[in-house]
């Protein structure tokens, strides 16, 4: 009879144990899904870029500071690896972005014309997306992580091999502020 | 309340006024079987089989085919098909509210809608599809003139949470249930007016008792009133799925004011949306019909509306962003 007990209990525990690893498989993978997700979208934002340049070019000549940070904010991008680091030249590319976008508000011409206005739009459609991405993959990285570090999952979820999956996160002082626009230079 | 425990408390309702209408249906079938058929304890319910069987049907048919239907009868025209011919401004706006879809798609983690346009000048938007892989989610003209980019990202939030939420789902089961009772009643009038007198005899002969005869009272009265209980039900659940919408998408926005900002306007442009057919009223940002009721806050005016007041919305997303007016 005690045998009969103690079976029953064993199998219980293993029956839970696989639907816990399966739970966290189908979490990480998910995760990985998110991250992915996140990837394309910068992806998109990398390839948008040249053409708002080059549209914006003719007529903010005098503003090339601001046209070349765009342009190395990118190039800098364009080598991130993991969370961390992407989350950092994105931010720093974001930021370069919106002073573009603030400063080509004083260009009358700019703002009338209706390719611009498409490449505004297209712009902030990658900006929001960029960050919806993101929000998205934080939620599921952090409900990924909880599972993981719950009791009694945190007792073998390191022991399967699962990972805290590393958030999308500001990491600067500086890319928390606002980017500041100076107009007075008009 | 914040966004997340408006979240829990909607989902909580739902769930408590659907046991409540599955009491109901359950206590009319079984007294129509009991009552008329004079089935006994332990047998086959038969007629609360088919009435839940009929309605059934009805509400799977809906549930299959309504989201061709409804586009169909509202002129709506594919976001694709209007890009194809548009002037530049126009290529501008119907590119945003691409994007805004996309984007809304992202950050609920589902596919992304079929998305239609609706020539009506009033503003207003729908969701429809049975799951998330078969959504159709339709703006009107209305809304595209009326709205900012960061109000119309409110109101696809919203459509979106519809969506993700499976509301079409909730609200085919509603129906499946309002129809069985209304059948039930339906038949219980018609039993009324040719062979009332049957069953009371065969009560008696089974000595039923004075419990029995209160118990038919009970019962008697409640299917009379059956139609009208069934509505109200399924408008509770409507109610609490537009709460649920507005909730859900302040979490994929979290920007709850974007919404209610288009909610003020839509409310200040209220004109009804006379191109979108009742059926569809529960899955639209506001009530289609434009039913005055829906403008006051009188408790008995709003039972019967699909949609909450709008004031009592634009308040509950106000206190998600911590903006609620001091009374």
């Amino acid at each position: 009879m005690a045998l009969l007990v103690l079976l029953a209990v064993v199998a219980l525990l293993a029956v839970w144990i696989i639907a816990s690893y399966n739970r966290l498989v189908s979490m990480r993978n998910q995760t990985l899904n998110g991250w992915r997700q996140i990837d394309v979208q910068l992806k998109r934002r990398h390839d948008l870029i040249p053409n708002l340049v080059n549209a914006v070019r003719g007529s903010m000549d005098f503003e090339r500071d601001t046209l070349t940070a765009v342009m190395e904010a990118r190039a800098k991008a364009l080598t991130a690896a993991g969370p961390a680091d992407a989350a950092q030249k994105e931010g720093q590319l974001s930021q370069a972005l919106g002073r573009l976008l603030a400063v080509a508000e004083n260009y009358p011409t700019l703002k009338s014309n209706d390719n611009v206005k498409m490449l505004q739009e297209e712009l902030s459609g990658t900006e929001n997306k960029v960050g919806f991405a993101r929000q998205f993959y934080n939620d599921i990285a952090t409900s990924f992580n909880t599972a993981q570090q719950v009791f009694p999952a945190n007792l073998f979820a390191a022991a399967f091999g699962f990972k805290p999956a590393e958030l999308f996160e500001i990491t600067t002082a500086a890319e928390r502020d606002a980017p500041v626009v100076d107009l007075s230079r008009h | 309340m914040n966004l997340y425990e408006q979240q829990q408390a909607n989902r909580r309702k739902t769930w408590l006024v659907m046991l409540v209408f599955v009491a109901f249906f359950l206590f009319l079938g079984f007294g129509f079987d009991a009552f008329y058929l004079g089935a006994g304890r332990g047998a086959f319910p038969i007629a609360s089989t088919i009435a839940l069987g009929v309605g059934s049907v009805s509400a799977a048919v809906s549930y299959f085919s309504g989201d061709r239907a409804v586009l169909l009868s509202t002129a709506a025209r594919p976001l694709e098909e209007l890009q194809a011919s548009a002037t530049d401004a126009d290529r501008l706006t119907l590119r945003q509210l691409e994007n805004v879809v996309d984007e809304m798609a992202i950050a609920s983690g589902l596919p992304r809608p079929k998305v239609y346009v609706v020539p009506d000048a009033d503003p207003n938007a729908f969701a429809t599809g049975r799951d998330p892989a078969h959504a159709s989610l339709a703006v009107t003209r209305g809304l595209l003139d009326t709205l900012d980019r960061e109000e119309l990202q409110g109101v696809v939030a919203h459509e979106m949470s519809h969506i993700r939420n499976l509301d079409v789902r909730v609200m085919t089961i509603v129906a499946a249930l309002a129809g069985a009772v209304a059948l039930l009643a339906d038949w219980a009038q018609r039993g009324m007016t040719w062979g009332g007198g049957r069953r009371r005899d065969r009560d008696d002969d089974r000595g039923g008792g004075a419990a029995g005869i209160i118990l038919f009272a009970v019962w008697l009265v409640a299917i009379l009133i059956a139609p009208l209980v069934a509505q109200l039900l399924a408008m509770m659940v409507s109610r609490r799925r537009e709460y649920l919408a507005d909730a859900s998408g302040a979490e994929l926005t979290r920007n709850p004011m974007g919404l209610a900002r288009a909610l003020e306007k839509i409310d200040a442009a209220a004109g009804p949306t006379p191109i979108v057919n009742r059926g569809t009223a529960h899955l639209c940002i506001a009530d289609p019909l434009g039913r005055p009721m829906n403008l006051r806050e009188g408790a008995v005016a709003n039972l019967f509306a699909s949609h909450p007041p709008m004031a009592a919305r634009i308040e509950a997303l106000r206190a998600m962003a911590f903006e609620r007016r001091q009374p």
